[in-house]
Order: C-alpha cells, then sequence, then structure tokens
C-alpha cells in the first residue's frame, strides 16, 4: 500500500477558534495561526496527508481529503488550499 | 355483559387500571404502602409482552420511564412520600419536555421517613408545587377500588392528551385496604393513544409545535425523526432557546395547556349537594368517612352533603366554588393541616364559613372524629 | 469521508473554549460511527448537565439533553424499552462519577448494551472550575484554593468492579486510539466505558499552571503508555491507556428476552 496523497485540505475559517493544537502536533510543520489566530496551510507542499491535524481539531473545522489510491501523483502546485466562509467571520 | 368481580387491595386495582390504559413500561424502587404496584407489574407486565425494570433508587426510576415514553411507551413509576421527593427533579423534566407519564405516590406520613405504615395526605402541596419554578400539574386521586381503577385509566389518558406528567395521589388506607371491585371491560372504559405525528421521514417536524386543538403529536426515538429534547427552555424543534419570546411563549404554553383546561380535567363526585346546608369536601381515603358523615345525617333528616374531588390540581376553583357557595357551613376533610382547605378559601367569596377537620396522627379519620369536630364548630362542645 | 452529515452545522461554531478536549472527542466519535456505518435514526445518544453535555445538541441522531448526573438511568428507561437502538451517553467526570456515580456503577452491574463515554477533563467547567471527584490530591480549584485533598477514582478500575464487560482508557492526544476504542465499545454486547481524557485549558490547566492546549495534550503524550508497558514499570505514576475489561457475559435487554418468554409460556400454560 502506497502512502496516502493528499487531495485537498479545507480549513473552515469561521469554526477555527486559534487553539494551536494542528499546529503544535502537524509532523511537517505545514499549518501556522494567522494574524487572526486562525489555522491556515502555509507549506501545503509538505502535507503528508496523516489527517491528525483533521482528527485532533477540537473545532472540527478541518477537513483532509485524501487523493484515491490509483491515481497520478499530483505535483504540489496543484493541491488544493480550500478556504471555506460558511457563514461569514465572527470578529 | 358486566365484568369481572375481585377482591383486591387498592394498589392492585391501581396496577389493573394502568395495564387496562395500555401500560407498556414501569421502572420503580420498592418503598410502603406502594410496593405492591411494583411487585405486581413485575409479575404481570411481562405476560404480555411489557417491560419491568427496579432500578437503583427513585430518581433512577422516574428517569427511566421519561426515557421509555420517548421511544413511544405508556409508562408509569410508583412511590411514597421519601421518593416522590426524590423524583421532583426528574418529574420538572417531564413537564419542561412534555413527557407523558403516570407517577403514582402512595401517600404515608411525612416528613422525613415519618410513619411508613400509616395514613396520610401530606403531599398534596408537594405533588403541585414539589418541582422547581412555574408550571402546571396534574393531580388525580380516589377513595375507593372502582374509582382507583378508573382514575388511573384517566390519569394515562391525560397524559395523553396533555403530553404531560399526571401524579396520582392514593393513600395508604386505600392503596392497603382490601375490598370488592368489578374490572371493567375491554372498551367499557374511553382510553386516549399516543398522538403520533403524520409529517413523513424527510419533513421538518416539530415536537413542540402545538397544533389547533392545543395537542403535541410525538415521533417515537428510533423513528424517522431525529429532534433533540432538553430540559432547557427550548424551540419549536426542541433546541436550547434563551430567547425571551421563546422563554415567555413556552412558559405560557406549559402552564395553560393544563390550567386553561381546567374544566376538562376537573373530576369529582357530588353527593347530596343541591339542599345541602352543610358540605363536606373531601378526597381519597378521608372521603370515606365523610360520606359516611353525610349518609348517617341525611337519614337523620340534616341536610349534609359531601363533595367528593378526584382532581387536586389544577384545582377546580370554579366548579368548587359553584357546588358548594349557598351551603351555611364548609368542613373540608381531610389528613394533613389544610393543603385543600385554602384552595375551597379561595375558591369561596366567604371564606370564614370554611373549617378544618383533620386529623394528623397517622390514625385514619373516622365518622366519628367528624362528628365530633363539626359539634364543636356548632358551639356544642365536646 | 465526510463528517457533515451527522453534525447540525447550524449551531457550529460550538460553545466549548478554544482548545477544549470535548470537541474532539465529539470529532472522534463521528469519525467511529461513520467507520461503523450506522444509520442516524438508531442512534439514540443522551447526556446529562455540564459543558460535556451539549455534545447531544450538535449530533443529528435522536438527542436527549437530561439532567445533571441522570443521563444513564435516561438511556436505561430507552435500551430496555427499545433494545434494537444503539444508545450512546457521553457524560463529564462529575457528571458520570460524583451525582451521577450510583447510576455509573448499577448500569455496570446491570450490563445494559449502552455505551458510556466519560469525558474527564477532572473539572466543573461549566459552574467555574470546581473540583471534581477525578480531580485528585494536590490539585487546584476554584474550590479548593488550598489544594484538593479529595483523593480520584480510578475510573477503568471502578467500572471494572461494578460489572462494566469492556472498560478502555484513552486520551484526545491519541485520536486513533480514541476512535477505534470508541468503535470497538460500540460495537460491544453490554456495558462498555470509554473513558477519555479531555483538556480544560480554561480552568484545570489554568489552575493547575499546566499551559495551553498544546501543553495539556503533550502531557498526555508523556503522561500515559499503553497498558502493560515497559514504560510503566520504570515509572508506575504513568496512567495507562488501551482496553482494561473486554469480556462475553449476559447482556440486560437479552436476559429480559428470556423473562419475557418464560413469563408468556406460563400464561399460555395458565389458559389450557
Amino acid at each position: 500500500m502506497s502512502k496516502p496523497k493528499l487531495k485537498a485540505l479545507t480549513i473552515n475559517r469561521p469554526w477555527c477558534k486559534g487553539c494551536g493544537i494542528c499546529v503544535a502536533f502537524c509532523p511537517a510543520k505545514v499549518l501556522e495561526l494567522d494574524h487572526e489566530e486562525k489555522a491556515v496551510a502555509v507549506r501545503i507542499e509538505d502535507c503528508i496527508a496523516c489527517s491528525l491535524c483533521a482528527l485532533r481539531c477540537p473545532d472540527l473545522a478541518i477537513e483532509v481529503e485524501i487523493a484515491p489510491e490509483d491515481n497520478e501523483i499530483a505535483p504540489p502546485a496543484q493541491k488544493r488550499i480550500l478556504i471555506q466562509n460558511r457563514g461569514g467571520s465572527r470578529s | 355483559m358486566p365484568g369481572a368481580v375481585r377482591f383486591m387491595q387498592g394498589n392492585e386495582a391501581c396496577v389493573e387500571g394502568a395495564l387496562y390504559a395500555g401500560l407498556e413500561f414501569f421502572a420503580g424502587y420498592p418503598i410502603t404502602p406502594s410496593s405492591e404496584i411494583a411487585e405486581q407489574l413485575s409479575y404481570r407486565l411481562p405476560r404480555q409482552g411489557g417491560r419491568f425494570i427496579q432500578m437503583e433508587d427513585e430518581i433512577a426510576s422516574m428517569c427511566a420511564i421519561i426515557g421509555a415514553s420517548l421511544t413511544g411507551r405508556k409508562v408509569l413509576t410508583a412511590t411514597s412520600g421519601p421518593g416522590f421527593s426524590l423524583m421532583q427533579e426528574a418529574l420538572g423534566f417531564a413537564v419542561m419536555a412534555e413527557i407523558p407519564c403516570v407517577i403514582v405516590n402512595v401517600q404515608r406520613g411525612g416528613p422525613s421517613t415519618g410513619l411508613p405504615t400509616h395514613m396520610s395526605q401530606g403531599d398534596v402541596n408537594q405533588a403541585r408545587w414539589g418541582t422547581h419554578g412555574d408550571h402546571a400539574i396534574i393531580a388525580l386521586t380516589a377513595s375507593n377500588h372502582q374509582d382507583v381503577f378508573a382514575i388511573t385509566v384517566e390519569a394515562f389518558n391525560m397524559a395523553e392528551t396533555f403530553r404531560t406528567p399526571v401524579v396520582l395521589l392514593f393513600d395508604e388506607v386505600v392503596g392497603h385496604m382490601r375490598e370488592r371491585i368489578i374490572l371493567p371491560q375491554p372498551g367499557e372504559l374511553a382510553l386516549v393513544e399516543r398522538l403520533r405525528t403524520s409529517v413523513p421521514g424527510g419533513v421538518d417536524y416539530h415536537p413542540y409545535l402545538p397544533r389547533e386543538d392545543g395537542r403535541l403529536p410525538m415521533s417515537d426515538f428510533g423513528g424517522v425523526h431525529r429532534y433533540n429534547v432538553t430540559g432547557l427552555y427550548h424551540d419549536m424543534w426542541g433546541f436550547p432557546s434563551e430567547n425571551p419570546k421563546v422563554v415567555h411563549g413556552l412558559i405560557r404554553h406549559l402552564v395553560d395547556k393544563i390550567e386553561s383546561n381546567v374544566d376538562n380535567i376537573a373530576r369529582y363526585k357530588a353527593y347530596y349537594i343541591d339542599d345541602a346546608r352543610t358540605v363536606l369536601v373531601s378526597y381519597g381515603a378521608s372521603a370515606r368517612s365523610a360520606l359516611h358523615v353525610v349518609e348517617s345525617a341525611r337519614r337523620k333528616g340534616q341536610k349534609f352533603g359531601l363533595l367528593e374531588l378526584q382532581t387536586l390540581w389544577p384545582f377546580p376553583h370554579d366548579i368548587v366554588g359553584e357546588a358548594v357557595g349557598r351551603a351555611k357551613r364548609v368542613i373540608v376533610v381531610e389528613m394533613n393541616m389544610g393543603h385543600i382547605l385554602h384552595e375551597v378559601r379561595k375558591a369561596l367569596t366567604n371564606p370564614s364559613n370554611v373549617f378544618l377537620v383533620n386529623r394528623l396522627d397517622g390514625v385514619f379519620i373516622t365518622p366519628t372524629d367528624i362528628r365530633q369536630a363539626l359539634r364543636l364548630i356548632e358551639g356544642k362542645g365536646i | 469521508m465526510s463528517i457533515h452529515k451527522y453534525l447540525r452545522e447550524r449551531f457550529f461554531p460550538h460553545i466549548w473554549c478554544a482548545g477544549c478536549g470535548h470537541g474532539t472527542v465529539l470529532n472522534g466519535l463521528i469519525r467511529a460511527i461513520e467507520s461503523l456505518g450506522l444509520s442516524r435514526n438508531e442512534i439514540v445518544m443522551v447526556s446529562g448537565i455540564g459543558c460535556s453535555s451539549r455534545i447531544t445538541g450538535y449530533l443529528d441522531f435522536h438527542t436527549l439533553h437530561t439532567l445533571h448526573g441522570r443521563a444513564l438511568a435516561f438511556a436505561t428507561g430507552i435500551k430496555l424499552s427499545k433494545p434494537e437502538l444503539n444508545v450512546i451517553v457521553p457524560m463529564g467526570d462529575g457528571d458520570a462519577l460524583a451525582i451521577g456515580g450510583n447510576h455509573f456503577i448499577h448500569a455496570a452491574r446491570r450490563n445494559i448494551a449502552m455505551t458510556a463515554l466519560v469525558m474527564n477533563n477532572r473539572i466543573y467547567g461549566m459552574t467555574g472550575g470546581q473540583f471534581s471527584p477525578l480531580s485528585g490530591c494536590g490539585m487546584t480549584a476554584t474550590t479548593a484554593p488550598y489544594a484538593n485533598i479529595d483523593p480520584d477514582f480510578d475510573v477503568a478500575a471502578l467500572a471494572t468492579a461494578a460489572g462494566a464487560s469492556f472498560v478502555a482508557r484513552t486520551t484526545t492526544f491519541h485520536v486513533k486510539e480514541m476512535i477505534d476504542l470508541i468503535r470497538q465499545a460500540i460495537l460491544h454486547d453490554g456495558f462498555s466505558v470509554v473513558e477519555i481524557l479531555s483538556q480544560c485549558p480554561t480552568y484545570f490547566g489554568r489552575k493547575n499552571k499546566m499551559g495551553g492546549a498544546v501543553e495539556m495534550l503533550n502531557w498526555y503524550k508523556e503522561r500515559t503508555t499503553p497498558l502493560g508497558s515497559k514504560a510503566k514499570q520504570n515509572d508506575p505514576s504513568l496512567i495507562e491507556r488501551g482496553i482494561f475489561m473486554q469480556v462475553d457475559k449476559p447482556e440486560y435487554c437479552s436476559q429480559y428476552e428470556k423473562i419475557l418468554q418464560k413469563a408468556q409460556s406460563a400464561n399460555s400454560q395458565t389458559k389450557e
């Protein structure tokens, strides 16, 4: 079985409360908190698609989609970074 | 065709009435003088596919019947004073979440452990105000086994009709006394079944939106509608809300659905009331002695009457005022320090004519006790 | 895989504080349920009162938010009445083991098939950080300003002694383990208990100078160890994780089915 490949990493910004758990425990240091204390994927090309950020997120604000195994490896530039903004900002 | 004639305890008559009404689930904890209800149901319920569970305490018993009611069952618990005290928080939950259920309190002497094997009617106001916060409640009682059966059926009917807990306030004398009863045939007494929503799955269902007739159709847990049930103030979907309009609307609904139906909920028996100069007002076992006094007075040509209340809450002030308002004297006979006395006084324009005849020592009040008190009230000495 | 179909999304973002472990429990719970392929209509979730209890409102199942400590008693009524339902009971530590301690041990004793999740943050959060029966000696809380002298329960040992037939412990740091344990607990035919150490940075962490959510998760990482590990032999103060008890024994509702059969066969004999 090959290693999982990332299809998309979605951060639901209004749900994120900026606790920093995803940032601290990302094994590839993909995530950071921005100036509004919201998680953002700043080094998405390093993502190893382990999904731990999504599983640990207490705000259920992160979704990691894994590419189907038989797909060709997408070059890093084609990985999508989605920032959803459902319901507007809370600030 | 008349039903079977039987000789049984009042607690057994309550069991027969509950099963007749369609009881399917009982949870309880042993306590004198109610334990025979649990004992009988542990034997009877599984024979007809119902379920019985003895819980770890009365708190758990009350909670368990609420849970079972949400799955669509007709449910019952039975207890006495100390256990009824423990049930009060969950009773309030059933009021708030509008869960049909019936709670029997076979009263004994209180407060605290009190007089476990003796007669009292001291829990009348606890039934009304035992749980915290503004609310309305239905509490019913009866003085003989035929009526215990019928009023138990009524309790289940009212619980379903108004989506509310109903308290059956029996007492030790009625609970433990054995007497004759004719068990009604199936179909003889009307039954109210659970009103389930006709809203199909996938369509928005509002568990807390009353229909035009005031009834709220339910959906069983495990069915096609997933909704929330909470003891918090909630919106029509059952989700918590602190919106002042929602809060005000809900408390008004909870109280009004009962209080505005006070005449429909009122059950009582009037004996020789029309021309009575002295009217006794009583309920439960005390009403048996009161009736004896009235009947023997009538045989002597004295104009005595009896109003026997079967609905204690909501208190039918208008009906009581109408029935006894023309009497020269009104004597409230009850085994407490005057729980119903104050309600009767409120119902009358001249409350100074209302007297209390009671006993507080655990000994059942006799016709002689009542007659002696009457002599005092009439200024004739002892 | 989408977790959204299990959520009542209109109530998000949820009420829990930033970094609260209870959100991670919610997260793991729906992933466990999704992996089992359960229908939303066959799940009843019953909670008590406190921070933990709010979990039911966020989940699109049949949800019952009850009284403080009484969730298992309500759940027992539901389960015995309709044994075909999957009943899951998330509770807080004070909820489950202080005010609800009696119901907890008796549900375990009956071995009634329900899943109890003890979301153990060692504090009463909703009321402002008072100590709970799981805070432990020496900890500080708003009602233990000079340090707590109340010893704590070992939830796993208590549940096992009371008769629970599946007992496990995990943390909100060990999320994959948490999902697996919740999954196994739901599948188990009997009373199952999963204690999940869940951080409360707002009260327990702050009162005890443990840092924020990240530091508290690091504490779980460093101060817990798999059951029976060599690390535990070297350092007995480590908290063990894993399955403490997993045994087949008669389940309450199945036993009641036998009572029904016995009573009804007596019925037909009486009629003959």
